[in-house]
């Protein structure tokens, strides 16, 4: 949190010293007013009144502008710090790997970047201005008591030791279930998100109220357990007005005794009640504060629970830079294993394969053999679990992540496309493309559609691109791959959603590109398997054979059973 | 009417700035629901329909809340007494002590005293608790409102204002309204008693001078007023840039496997820190505003001291006023501005829930295209048989998709739809899955217009496996059970071995039990695939639509799927689309489409020996086989 403050020091300085002053001006008018009552309006004196109303609008102008600025500074830098947070929450997550995020619902790591952070920056705004107010005017106000009447002062003081064994208990309870109560709601944006993103599938099946009706049991947990933190709130700080109460009707009747016997006179015993009855309404809000305390401190935990996971795949401490122009592209698996974190299991088992500069490679394997896992372990979005991957004879780990990514460029069947222009979608990999590089790309993939859109390459496509057909998707992904130009280009299964008579056009195409460029592509359908100069058949986490298309036909009854299409079964 | 239409356009236009990278949607209308249009007519009418929904939450807790504001007035009450009592004490019980030795005023008031502190401890114990399930039963309500709202809209309008917005909605606004009812309530209500409650005693102490000191009450008035107008426009600006970060968070996290592949991570940021710092603007913005109310309210405050100081000396100086009075009058002064400078910052919560509430109910009352029909008609035993009667379609002014398709499927037929991008093979889908209704023409299930059919009907018969794959979170088996809610595991595993699905379930580490983590990440596309087809199958709907359901498979099972397909298919209509011929072979027939026209008509084998476009097709196909 430090960090995040450090910034705004002077900043926070100001403010503070600010606050300060707004407290001085606030306190500093009650006792002029009285001394006006007292001086100048008893004795009839209009010039001296003129005079101490004067002071009065003054301090009273200075009291108001300091509140006005400091209100404004206050929330101004709160907002400032708040985005510092978000955004580095943010360049934490872009950085935290694949694992991570299958795990984490987006909705809860929403719920992190608004809510939580909204919560820590209110209490910092208000809650903890508020606390701080409180207790200088709590202890001002405890001192002039005790100077007033110490026995009495004894009382009061007395009070305020059930108001920490309630404020312990409730520091004790309170927490977990706001901490729950957070939790929940982040699972309720998680619910909402979801049925979101999957309408269409929701609508296919006509399963809107079964979602609804799972939606409402999420929300309905996240009442319950509202409700729950409240209960907390209320069996305990509601004591907190009762017991000032109490202490005030216990100094009336000590106090009016102490008067009776002579040892305290009225005048004295009067002004210790006032002053008392001013420490009301700050013991009363202090429940309030600790109620928005405590939900700020959950949500740092949970803002920090995200800090705090170390990225799995981040560069070793010698990594080194490598430049496109310099990378060969010799791509070198060696005894490659791979086994999710939370299944014993190897989905590799010893990969070993060898992609020469230049060279296209295909893998072909059954569902499931893991095609889709060895090819997101060039660019790192995973780490082996054993063996390593060399490009150019260096292991892919000591290389810099950023470089290493602008090198090995993996394009994925499913084609994530953003609410963005096409443009943007189309440059996702290479922000600085030109015209042209779009352009030959967008040939490349047979995607000229593109320009038949209204606005063009600044059409705004959906998140799942607006009315385009999976082909579509399909062909906007491959230009996207095309456009970084990569010296290793990984596609899986890139082709499977297009037609016969354009994927023969992309093929092509797409040869020439990957003329000068190491490929590694996954296939499922012999004619795929033409872009490609070698296929490796990955049967039961090892390369079971490797060699040319019609070599393997030849010799391997596994690939025949995976790649050929057995027209004579289709009819079946 | 051009001219209109082009300038909202370049008006929204130049609102996004944002447009260099967004691109420009191809509706003008595509961030908001079209009750939020900016002019001042639409506006005031979304004031309006926010009021009527806050009402709404409200209705169903009228007692609720009136007990809640029974136990605020008896607070307020309890609040008042405090002083009270004391001043009594002080006045009557020492002397009564100190004359007579007599304790039992002392007492008498000790008991009250008692009394009053339980029932403070009663007052905030009861507000709390009812407070709490009142708030949250209002906002529980609006959430699945809200929820099945979204559901019931149409997909074309998810596909323009996308997941993000949706989910901005449900959270952040939802916050917004949450925040509101948790905090400070209560200071509304108790400033304003307090308000109501300390004018009638001024006015009851000093007339004159009370008037004198509600002089400043217009003042008030007026720095409430500029601070709703401004800040209403605030806030609302505000929603809008929090939905945009919201947007942009929940596309690149999940999409987050792209922006890792491709090192979009720099310009990622950036547009983020973009839209970031917008937000906080956006949202400094309001509470700027705030603070200068903060301080005006300060301000009018210490006049109103001013001037009752100087109006009051001097009326005392005169022998019009007592000095006791202005004393009075002073502190009462006091507590009369001071929560009202608490309430200043509650109104702040309240202008930013108006806001988001105002959001909400601008989805609510977006119309619904796909609308369900006033007096549903029922099939009791589908036939299966679909029409189409002269359909017209274009999902754009300007572009026809459909002109006027007619075609006829009895039930129990196999229909393949062939054709390159753009034909209309994924409109006829949607038209029958009614995704959409057409511009003119009928689309009909035995006869009955699919806009009469309810839309649990319409579903229970029609399903379609759409290309996305999307899996939900959860278990494999959850994922299939969604095809039909409730089905036995055995179901469940049948469904799966049918599909080719079994093997590779089986040997994940937990089985059908396996989590399929955040969108299914867990598995491959083609997996994935047969876990869809599975839910399809587990469905068994009358009529079942295959948009590209095979592209991600292998060869292997692809076979599986396609020897199932045959069984499956047997006794359901049903309609194909797939540019693998293989799959297209099964069919009973083969439509080829050009333009929404329907080129070619017939059995697969009769098209190949016409040697029209079908043929040429095929020839290609079985040319990539080798």
């Amino acid at each position: 949190m430090k960090k995040y403050l450090y910034p705004y020091r002077y900043r926070l300085a100001v403010l503070w010293s600010m606050v300060l002053l707004n407290i001085v001006s606030g306190l500093a008018i009650p006792p002029l007013v009285g001394r006006a009552i007292d001086g100048p309006i008893h004795d009839g004196d209009m010039a001296g009144l003129v005079a101490i109303v004067g002071v009065i609008a003054v301090l009273g102008a200075a009291d108001a502008l300091l509140q006005l600025a400091r209100r404004y500074f206050q929330t101004t830098t709160a907002m400032a710090i708040e985005k510092d947070i978000r955004g580095a929450l943010y360049e934490h997550l872009q950085v935290l790997h694949t694992g991570f995020h299958d795990r984490w619902q987006t909705g809860q790591l929403l719920a992190r970047v608004t809510s939580d952070l909204g919560m820590i920056r209110r209490f910092f705004a208000g809650g903890l201005v508020f606390a701080i107010t409180s207790i200088g005017m709590i202890l001002i106000i405890m001192g002039q008591l005790l100077f007033i009447e110490w026995r009495l002062a004894l009382i009061v003081a007395a009070s305020a030791v059930p108001l920490f064994l309630i404020g312990r208990k409730f520091f004790r309870e309170y927490l977990p279930a706001a901490r729950s109560e957070q939790d929940q709601s982040g699972e309720v944006s998680s619910a909402a998100e979801e049925a979101a993103l999957g309408i269409r599938a929701i609508k296919a099946l006509g399963r809107g109220p079964l979602m609804a009706a799972r939606f409402e049991k999420e929300a309905a947990e996240l009442r319950s357990r509202s409700i729950f933190k409240s209960l907390i709130a209320s069996r305990s700080w509601s004591g907190y007005d009762a017991i000032a109460t109490s202490a005030v009707g216990a100094v009336l009747v000590f106090g009016s005794t102490m008067v009776a016997g002579g040892t305290l006179s009225v005048g004295d015993l009067t002004a210790f009640i006032m002053l008392q009855l001013a420490l009301l309404w700050p013991i009363e809000a202090t429940g309030w504060v600790m109620a928005h305390g405590n939900e700020a401190m959950t949500a740092a935990d949970r803002v920090y629970e995200v800090f705090d996971t170390e990225p799995a795949i981040k560069d070793r401490p010698n990594a080194r830079a490598v430049e496109r122009s310099e990378v060969r592209g010799e791509l070198v698996f060696e005894g490659v294993r791979f086994a999710f974190e939370d299944d014993s299991r190897e989905i590799l088992r010893g990969v070993d394969l060898r992609v020469e500069p230049g060279e296209t490679v295909a893998i072909a394997g059954k569902t499931g053999s893991g095609k889709t896992t060895l090819v997101s372990l060039p660019s790192r979005l995973h780490d082996p679990t054993g063996g390593r991957i060399l490009l150019d004879g260096t292991d892919i780990r000591d290389l810099r992540l950023e470089n290493l990514r602008s090198v090995v460029t993996t394009a994925f069947e499913e084609a994530t496309l953003f609410s963005m222009s096409v443009r943007e979608n189309l440059a996702l990999g290479r922000p600085d493309a030109d015209e042209r590089d779009l352009e030959e790309a967008v040939r490349v993939a047979q995607a000229e559609f593109v320009y038949d859109l209204p606005y063009g390459l600044d059409t705004r496509i959906g998140e799942q691109g607006l009315s385009l057909s999976g082909g579509q998707r399909q062909r906007l992904a491959l230009a996207r791959a095309v456009v970084v130009r990569p010296a290793v280009l990984v596609l899986d299964d890139p082709l499977s959603a297009l037609d016969v008579h354009t994927e023969e056009l992309v093929e092509r195409a797409l040869a020439q590109v990957l003329r000068g460029t190491t490929a590694l592509v996954v296939v499922h359908r012999p004619s795929t398997v033409a872009l490609a100069d070698k296929v490796a058949l990955l049967h039961e986490g090892r390369i079971a054979a490797f060699g040319a298309h019609s070599e393997l036909m030849a010799s391997s009854p596994e690939y025949v059973d995976v790649l050929s299409a057995e027209p004579e079964e289709v009819a079946a | 009417m051009t001219a209109a239409v082009n300038e909202t356009e370049t008006k929204t236009e130049k609102h996004d700035k944002h447009a260099s990278w967004r691109g420009r949607a191809e509706s003008a209308e595509a961030d908001r629901t079209s009750a939020e249009v900016d002019d001042a007519a639409s506006i005031k009418e979304l004031r309006l329909q926010s009021r009527r929904l806050l009402g709404w939450m409200m209705r169903p807790h009228k007692k609720g809340i009136a007990f809640l504001c029974a136990i605020l007035v008896v607070q307020n009450f309890t609040s008042m007494a405090t002083p009270l009592l004391v001043m009594f004490g002080i006045d009557n019980a020492i002397p009564a002590i100190a004359d007579r030795g007599d304790y039992s005023l002392l007492v008498g008031i000790a008991a009250v005293f008692a009394l009053v502190s339980v029932l403070k401890y009663v007052c905030v114990r009861l507000y709390i608790a009812q407070s709490a399930k009142v708030g949250n039963a209002m906002l529980f309500a609006l959430r699945n409102r809200v929820f099945r709202k979204f559901q019931d809209l149409s997909v074309s309008f998810h596909e323009r204002f996308t997941s993000g917005r949706v989910t901005a909605r449900q959270s952040s606004d939802m916050e917004s309204i949450r925040e509101m009812t948790e905090n400070g309530v209560d200071d509304l209500v108790l400033a304003g008693l307090n308000v109501v409650t300390i004018t009638i005693v001024m006015l009851v102490i000093d007339p004159l001078l009370a008037a004198v000191s509600l002089l400043t009450f217009p003042l008030m008035l007026l720095l409430g007023r500029w601070f709703s107008r401004v800040s209403a426009v605030a806030y609302r600006k505000a929603r809008e840039t929090v939905a945009l970060l919201i947007v942009y968070f929940v596309e690149s996290m999940g999409g987050v496997r792209a922006v890792q592949a491709y090192r979009r991570e720099p310009r990622d940021r950036e547009l983020f820190a973009d839209l970031n710092t917008d937000n906080q603007y956006a949202q400094a913005k309001g509470h700027q505003q705030n603070a200068f109310m903060s301080g005006g309210m300060r301000g009018i405050g210490h006049l109103a001291t001013v001037v009752v100081l100087l109006f009051g000396g001097w009326q005392v100086m005169r022998g019009n006023t007592e000095l006791g009075v202005l004393a009075a009058f002073l502190l009462y002064m006091k507590r009369f501005f001071d929560p009202l400078n608490e309430l200043v910052q509650f109104y702040n919560v309240l202008q930013s829930a108006t806001s988001a509430l105002e959001k909400l109910s601008g989805v609510l009352d977006e119309r619904i295209e796909v609308a369900e029909p006033e007096e549903p008609k029922s099939i009791a035993s589908p036939r299966g048989e679909l029409r189409f009667d002269d359909v017209h379609f274009r999902y754009r002014e300007d572009q026809v998709v459909l002109p006027g398709l007619d075609l006829r499927v009895p039930g129990g037929q196999t229909l393949a739809l062939v054709g390159a991008t753009g034909a209309g093979k994924t409109t006829i889908a949607k038209l029958v899955s009614r995704f959409y209704d057409p511009v003119s023409g009928v689309v009909s299930l035995d006869g009955v217009d699919l806009r009469d059919l309810s839309e649990a009907e319409l579903r229970r018969h029609i399903v379609m496996i759409t290309q996305e794959n999307f899996l939900f979170n959860g278990t494999i088996a959850e994922n299939i059970e969604l095809g039909l809610p409730g089905a036995p595991r055995e179901r469940i595993v049948e469904a799966a071995k049918v599909v080719g699905a079994h093997e590779f379930i089986e040997a994940l580490p937990d089985g059908y039990d396996t989590h399929v983590r955040k969108r299914g990440g867990r598995l491959s596309a083609g997996q994935r695939q047969l876990v869809v087809f599975a839910r399809a199958f587990l469905a068994d709907p009358r009529v079942l639509i295959l948009d590209e359901a095979t592209s991600s498979l292998d060869i292997p099972s692809e076979r599986l799927v396609q020897r199932a397909l045959r069984t499956i298919l047997a006794d359901r209509t049903a309609i194909i689309i797939a540019h693998r011929l293989s799959t297209v072979e099964i069919a009973d027939r083969v439509l080829v489409l050009e333009h929404g026209r329907i080129v070619e008509d017939g059995r697969p084998d009769e098209l190949i020996d016409r040697g029209g476009e079908y043929a040429a097709l095929h020839r290609q196909w079985e040319d990539s086989l080798v």
